[in-house]
This record gives C-alpha cells, sequence and structure tokens, in this order.
C-alpha cells in the first residue's frame, strides 16, 4: 500500500475551560488510504462528525485540538474545497435559497480552479449531468427549493466537487431521506468515487449501509476509535464489543447489501 | 414576473376594506370636533350673519345628515374630490399635489441613504460578529436610534448651518434665485441635506441593527458551513451567502416603516420650513381645516399603500421562494 | 423571576439601562420637593446664563423661567406619558388581540383589518388630528399616541391566543364550563403576555418620542412643562441660547436610550441568554 493520504495521530478535540473540559474526540490514530472508501461508523455524539470537521479544519474557533493531522499523501496543507469536498447530512440547508444552482455549484470552480464564470457556468453543466440532474440546462438558473430532498442532495454533491477535490467526506449525507433515494445517493458516490479515483470518508450511523462499499471501517464510541480495520475483518471478526454489539442490532435484519461486489474490492 | 403581478393584484383587492375602514373613522373623528368648517371659516371672516352662515352650511353640504355627508364625500373622492380646504381656501387635492412631491423627495432621500449606509454599515458590523468594530456600531447605533429627529435637526442646524456654515439653516430652495434645470436640482440637493439627515439617521441606526442581527443569524445556517468547506473566499460567503440572506427582512422592514417615516416628515419639515405634505399637516391643524386634515390621511394612508405594494414587488425578485408556498414570510 | 434579574444585572445592557432610568426616575420623583411650585413660573431675568446665579443653577429661559426646574418637572411628564401610554396601549391591544382570537370567524376577521387600516395610517398623523379635535390635554395626549401604539400588541396577543387555543388546556376548561371570558383571563392572558411585555419597551420609547415631538409643534399639553417644549422655546434663540434647546434634548435621548437598553436587557436576560457584546 502506497502512503497514505492523511495520517491522524493522537487527535483529541475538546471545549470548554481547564476544569470543565468535554471530549469531542480523544486521542485518535487513524490512516486514510489514497483511493478507498473508508466508512466512519457511530452514534451521534460519539465524535465522528468532529472529525469530519478537522479533517477540513472547519472546526469553531473555540475548540482546542491536541495531537496532529499529517497529510503525507500531498504536497502542500490540504485547502478546504480545492483538496477536500465535504456533503453534509441535511441538503435542505446546504445550499443557500436565494442562489442559484447554477451559481452555488459554479462558484468552487472559480475559487479554485481559476475559472472564469462563463466557463465554470459550463463545468457546473457538466457536473450537474455526472450528478443526473434531470434537465440541467434549466436547473442552473433555478433555486433549490424547485428540487426534492434527494436533488438537493446531487446538487450539493456536484457543489462539493467542483474543485476535483482528491478527497470526499460525506458526513451523514443520507440520513435525511427515504430508503430508496437513499440507495440512489450511495450509488451516485461510488460511481463517482471510482471514475474520479477520489478517497472517500463516508461518516454514517448505520453500518449496513457502510458494509454495502467501504473498504476500511473505523469505528467510533464516545469520543473514541474503538476498532478499525479492512471492512471484511472488522464486519466478520470484530474484536470490540460495541462493534458486535452493533453488528448484532443490524444482522438481524439481513439487510441487503446497497452496493453488489464492493465490500471486497 | 407573474408571481409579483398576482401579489400585487392580491395586495390591492385586500387594500380596499382597509382604506374604506380609515376614510370612514377620519371622517368621524374630525366630524366630532367641536364647531365646522363653517365655523372656522366665519372665525377667519371675523364673524357673519345667519344668514350667511346657512348659505355656506348648504353649500358645503354641512346642513345634511351624517350618513349622507359620509356617502357625498366618498362619492366625491371616487371622482378624486378631496373637497375644499378651509384654511387655504383652495381644493384640498390642489394643496396636496403642490406639496406632495417635497415630500416624497426627502422621504426617498431619507429612505435611500438610510438603506444604503445603514445596510453597508451593518456588513462591516456583522462579518466579524462580537469584534470590536461590531460592538461600537451596536452601541453607536443604539445611541442614535434613541435621538428624536426634530431635535437632531436642530444640532445639526446649530452645526452644519450656524457654526460651519456649510448648508442652509431653512427652506427647499434659495428663494428667488432665478436657477433652472440642473443648477436648481443642486440647489434643492444642497438645501436637503440636512433635513434628509435628521430624517434619515433614526432608519439608518434601525437598518444597522437589523442587518447585523440577520447576519449573525445568517452565520449560523448550514450554507455558510458548506460554503466554508468548499473553501469559498470569505468576502464571497459575507456579501453573497450572508449578508444577501440577511438583506430580506430589511425589506420588509422598508414597508413597515413607511407610515412612521412619513409621520416624522412632519416635524422635520417644520424644523427646516419645507413647504411639504408633513408641514401641510400641521397647517391643517392649526388652521382647524378638517376637510384638508381628512384628506392629508387618506393620502397618506393611500401612500403606505403604494410603498408596500413597491416593496412586495421588491422582496418577490429578491427571494425567489416568494410564492412557491415556501416562503419565510 | 430571580434569576432573570440576576442576569439582567450581568448584562451591560441592562445595567446600563436600569441605571439611566432609575436616575431619570429619580429626577422626576424629586421634581416636586426640590423645586416646589409651577416650573411654568417667572422666576428671574430671562436668559440668565447656567452657573451665574446659584437660585438658578441651569439660568433660565427667554421668558425667565427656571431651566433646572423645567428639566425636573419634564422628567415627570415624559416618564408619565410613556408608562401611561404603553399601559394604555397594552390594555387595549390585549382586548382586541383576544376577542380577536377567542372569537374568530367575522369578528376576528373585522377586527383585524381595523388593525391594518390604523397600522397604515401614520401614528404621528393620527395623534395630531386626535389632539386637534379634542383639545390638548394630558389624558388626550396619552390617549392620543396610544391610538397609533395599541395594533402591535393586538397582533401579538392574538397569535399566541391562537396558538394557545388549539392546546389541551384551554379546551378541558371550556368544557368544565367556564365562561369564554373567564378563559381568556384566566387561561390564555397569563400565557400571552411575556412576548407582548417585550413590545413594552418599544412602545414606551416611541410614546416619548411622539409626546415630544406634538409639544415641539405646540400640540402639547399648555399646562405642564415637557422636554419638547423646552427645546421649541429654547430653538427661538438657538443661536445666542444653544444650551436651552439641546439640554433637554440630552434628557429625551437619555431616558429613550436607558428604555430601550433596558429593554434589550431584559429580553436578553428572559429568554435565558448570557450578556453577549
Amino acid at each position: 500500500m502506497s502512503a497514505p493520504l492523511a495520517e491522524i495521530r493522537g487527535l483529541s478535540v475538546s471545549y470548554g475551560r481547564d476544569d470543565a473540559r468535554s471530549f469531542a474526540l480523544q486521542d485518535v490514530d487513524l490512516d486514510i488510504a489514497k483511493g478507498r472508501r473508508l466508512a466512519v461508523i457511530g452514534e451521534s455524539g460519539s465524535g465522528k462528525s468532529t472529525l469530519a470537521l478537522a479533517l477540513a479544519g472547519l472546526l469553531p474557533p473555540q475548540a482546542r485540538i491536541e495531537g496532529a493531522i499529517g497529510w503525507p499523501g500531498l504536497a502542500h496543507p490540504p485547502v478546504a474545497g480545492r483538496d477536500i469536498g465535504m456533503v453534509f447530512q441535511d441538503p435542505g440547508g446546504s445550499l443557500n435559497p436565494v442562489l442559484t444552482i447554477g451559481e452555488q455549484v459554479a462558484e468552487g470552480a472559480v475559487r479554485h480552479l481559476g475559472l472564469d464564470w462563463r466557463a465554470a457556468q459550463s463545468h457546473a453543466l457538466a457536473l450537474l449531468e455526472r450528478v443526473r440532474i434531470p434537465d440541467p440546462q434549466a436547473a442552473l438558473g433555478a433555486y433549490p427549493h424547485q428540487f426534492s430532498g434527494g436533488q438537493r442532495q446531487r446538487i450539493a454533491i456536484a457543489a462539493a466537487i467542483a474543485a476535483k477535490p482528491g478527497l470526499l467526506i460525506a458526513d451523514e449525507p443520507t440520513s435525511a431521506l427515504d430508503m430508496v433515494v437513499q440507495a440512489e445517493i450511495v450509488a451516485l458516490l461510488d460511481d463517482l468515487v471510482r471514475e474520479a479515483g477520489m478517497t472517500l470518508v463516508f461518516i454514517t450511523h448505520d453500518i449496513a449501509l457502510a458494509s454495502g462499499f467501504a473498504d476500511d471501517i473505523a469505528v467510533f464510541q464516545r469520543a473514541r476509535l474503538v476498532e478499525k480495520g479492512p471492512a471484511q475483518a472488522v464486519l466478520t471478526k470484530p474484536t470490540h464489543a460495541y462493534t458486535k454489539h452493533l453488528l448484532a442490532a443490524q444482522i438481524d435484519f439481513s439487510t441487503p447489501r446497497l452496493i453488489d461486489g464492493a465490500a471486497d474490492a | 414576473m407573474h408571481r409579483a403581478l398576482t401579489l400585487t393584484r392580491r395586495r390591492i383587492v385586500s387594500s380596499i376594506p382597509v382604506l374604506l375602514i380609515v376614510i370612514i373613522g377620519t371622517f368621524l373623528l374630525l366630524e366630532a370636533a367641536p364647531g365646522d368648517a363653517v365655523d372656522a371659516y366665519l372665525l377667519s371672516l371675523g364673524g357673519g350673519d345667519a344668514g350667511l352662515v346657512a348659505e355656506l352650511r348648504q353649500s358645503y353640504g354641512l346642513d345634511q345628515s351624517l350618513v349622507k355627508r359620509l356617502i357625498l364625500y366618498v362619492g366625491a373622492l371616487l371622482r378624486f374630490d378631496l373637497g375644499w380646504s378651509v384654511a387655504f381656501d383652495r381644493p384640498v387635492l390642489d394643496l396636496i399635489a403642490e406639496r406632495l412631491p417635497n415630500t416624497l423627495w426627502l422621504m426617498g432621500a431619507a429612505t435611500a441613504l438610510a438603506f444604503s449606509l445603514g445596510s453597508l454599515l451593518g456588513i462591516v458590523a456583522g462579518a466579524r460578529p462580537g469584534s470590536l468594530t461590531d460592538r461600537a456600531l451596536s452601541i453607536g447605533s443604539l445611541a442614535l436610534y434613541a435621538v428624536p429627529s426634530f431635535w437632531l435637526g436642530l444640532v445639526l442646524v446649530l452645526v452644519f448651518a450656524v457654526a460651519l456654515r456649510w448648508f442652509p439653516t431653512a427652506g427647499i430652495e434659495t428663494i428667488a434665485s432665478g436657477k433652472t434645470g440642473l443648477a436648481r436640482v443642486a440647489d434643492i440637493a444642497w438645501h436637503l441635506v440636512l433635513p434628509v439627515s435628521a430624517l434619515g439617521f433614526i432608519y439608518l441606526a434601525l437598518f444597522l441593527r437589523m442587518m447585523r442581527t440577520g447576519m449573525a443569524e445568517a452565520w449560523r445556517q448550514d450554507f455558510v458551513l458548506f460554503a466554508r468547506a468548499r473553501g469559498l473566499a470569505r468576502r464571497r460567503i459575507v456579501l453573497r451567502h450572508v449578508a444577501r440572506n440577511a438583506l430580506l427582512p430589511l425589506v420588509t422592514m422598508l414597508g413597515l416603516q413607511a407610515a412612521a417615516m412619513l409621520g416624522g416628515s412632519v416635524v422635520v419639515e417644520s424644523v427646516f420650513a419645507i413647504p411639504g405634505f408633513g408641514r401641510l399637516a400641521h397647517e391643517a391643524v392649526s388652521g382647524r381645516d378638517a376637510p384638508l386634515l381628512t384628506g392629508i390621511i387618506i393620502v397618506s394612508a393611500v401612500l403606505v399603500i403604494v410603498v408596500n405594494l413597491l416593496v412586495d414587488i421588491a422582496y418577490a425578485a429578491l427571494d425567489p421562494r416568494v410564492g412557491s408556498g415556501e416562503a419565510s414570510s | 423571576m430571580n434569576r432573570v434579574a440576576g442576569r439582567l444585572m450581568r448584562s451591560p445592557e441592562g445595567v446600563a439601562g436600569f441605571c439611566l432610568l432609575v436616575l431619570l426616575a429619580a429626577m422626576a420623583l424629586a421634581a416636586p420637593l426640590l423645586f416646589p411650585g409651577d416650573p411654568l413660573v417667572i422666576v428671574g431675568r430671562p436668559l440668565t446664563a447656567p452657573f451665574t446665579d446659584p437660585a438658578l443653577p441651569l439660568g433660565t429661559d427667554r421668558l425667565g423661567r427656571d431651566v433646572a426646574a423645567g428639566l425636573m418637572h419634564g422628567a415627570r411628564t415624559s416618564l408619565l406619558v410613556g408608562l401611561a401610554t404603553a399601559l394604555v396601549a397594552l390594555a387595549a391591544g390585549a382586548l382586541v388581540g383576544t376577542v380577536a382570537g377567542l372569537a374568530g370567524g367575522l369578528v376576528d376577521e373585522a377586527l383585524m383589518r381595523v388593525v391594518d387600516a390604523f397600522q397604515i395610517v401614520p401614528g404621528f398623523l393620527l395623534a395630531l388630528a386626535f389632539v386637534s379635535v379634542t383639545g390638548a390635554s394630558l389624558p388626550v395626549i396619552i390617549l392620543a399616541i396610544a391610538l397609533g401604539a395599541w395594533t402591535g400588541p393586538a397582533r401579538l396577543v392574538r397569535a399566541e391566543v391562537l396558538s394557545i387555543r388549539e392546546r389541551d388546556y384551554v379546551a378541558s376548561a371550556r368544557v368544565i364550563g367556564m365562561h369564554p371570558a373567564e378563559i381568556a383571563l384566566r387561561e390564555v392572558l397569563p400565557n400571552a403576555l411575556p412576548p407582548v411585555l417585550a413590545l413594552t419597551a418599544v412602545i414606551v420609547a416611541t410614546a416619548v418620542l411622539v409626546e415630544a415631538a406634538l409639544s415641539f409643534l405646540g400640540l402639547g399639553d399648555p399646562n405642564v412643562v415637557t422636554w419638547g417644549s423646552m427645546i421649541a422655546e429654547g430653538r427661538n434663540v438657538l443661536r445666542t441660547a444653544p444650551h436651552l434647546s439641546i439640554v433637554p434634548g440630552l434628557g429625551l435621548v437619555a431616558t429613550v436610550l436607558g428604555v430601550y437598553l433596558l429593554g434589550e436587557g431584559l429580553a436578553d436576560a428572559m429568554a435565558g441568554r448570557e450578556a453577549r457584546g
């Protein structure tokens, strides 16, 4: 395996004063391998979203950060948007309600790819086609409220990858959507990552969803990383009690795999 | 544009009963005044005999019953006849038409000043919530918001007209200057600087505070986090994502403040001796001129409706959600 | 309630507003003690400069009336008008809002159109017309200003009544057989009041400013001293004795600022927010 894209070493994130500190992440060591799909699994409050924000450098100013995130896979410190794309949970809130889809998808390309607005608009058109928005030409001039939740998430994904980042972090991108749309979004992310050779960090509380297509799995519980490894190993021979518990809770439902043939890639 | 048209039509239709209430209410209020227009007129003549009184009452329709006079009045309104001013001995409509433009200039300029400078300073304050600039602007605007416009007018006159002699103390233009065209426009603008400031500064403070609050709210929105996650320039995030959304409630406020601003122009016009609509109201009160005062109140209500209509259209242009059922009011 | 007071006293706005208003209230209460007698009476040489006569510390105006006495008594008028107007406007607004909200249907529709009508007429013009019809006296002026101020509380109370009406306990109260007016008084009003109180600061401040403007135009009560009439009086000698107009104006600014600051501090304290910048 080549050098990892990112090396997280002893990372802790905490809030509050010294006498009453609360940890959102505590002493995390994790590598993100280039070109692979890492599923970060945990309940809400487990620190998985804090990890996403820490990777993208978006933690609020009052957060206390210890440890380090190294980027051996990059020649320079990562720039949000250009090197790291992010997709969030609520596709309704991610898009600015008063700006056109075209502007919001294109603005990242203008910023990072040095395109002028004309070129960025045709770039945006191609992106909307790639995320399979019907009638992308019309969508350029439309506003977020004119689309369904699933379509909005597709548009947000298009905006997130507009500057061709090497790493895409998707933070619960499907949990606000219904089952059928969930599967479509996961399939879309899988396609996009394969086509562009991107690294994907997929954050979810749903181990069944993650097991469908992840190469590696990292399990978080109460601000700590409790288990990590190749998906196959973690799913078949979990070592930590919490992972076993998560699997036991899920496997009873015999969830069909959403994407076939991905887990052993 | 179709959305705006539907909206306009709905607003106009719903305004009709409200306007009717204003007309009836104003009519009844001024009917309750002791003495009528004829008494006031006779007072100005220094008295008159009973025959003249009866004749005058009949000519003004004052010998009819209250309901009949109300119907006559509304009927006349429909023909754009606002009655006869006793104090000026001229048609009310002519007087208002003559004075209204001055007030519209004053209000328009004050609104433009307050809105542009207020939102601009609000952006400066709200760009970095909690910063020193933000706190200073917040305190300064609250203090300015507490200043009565007529007193501010006097202070401005004292400083900029009496002490510094930069601007004239009163009036709308230099009397008998013989200026025409652009020179006259410049002269009027020069006269309006102080009154516009006196009227507009309070609204400037209001818009600044609203913009600041709106921006603080917008910073917490998910789309701002998403914009930051895409590494957009701070300038673009502040202007296109935060300020653009914070501007919407300001536009609504523009309509809500139209009535208050019209009221404020009464005092400011009196301070600066501007022959406008507001000063006309003061003169109508002083001259016990009920028909004139009734006309002024009705016209100001119509004016407020028109301003709100324009604000609705502007809002629809700024917020694509309007008319789609997802509008945030 | 103690928690609210505690939070209020920790916010700089709340403390500043509270201090300003306490000072002004002290001025208003002390006025008849420190300056007994009518402040409108001529007591000295006209236009005595301030700080020249120990008996007349702030000098006299154009007619020879004591400026210091006028300032103190003027605080009385401003605070009285502000508070009384708020009281009248809140009572009227609460009444109309409750009736509209509880009655619903045509009554609600009609009352709300009346509210609309009052909102599109400039409140100051309405006060002007009302005072000119009935003659200027303090009660009339308070009523005149309240005419333009009751619509805000009415809308708020109505909205609150409508939302409360849906809740269970009003439904159960109705089942027990309470009179609708009793429901309004015992169940709805106490719940609707807190948001309405937040409006009070704005109403008091506006009332103080409108009263001053009316007095400035010569439409105030001629039998009491008001800061507005002092400013108007001083205006005649604006070039030679500007302090006669400026000082009462500062009193107005202090009053209105105090009300806004206290209102903002109270709103923050009631919302459970800590002091902010």
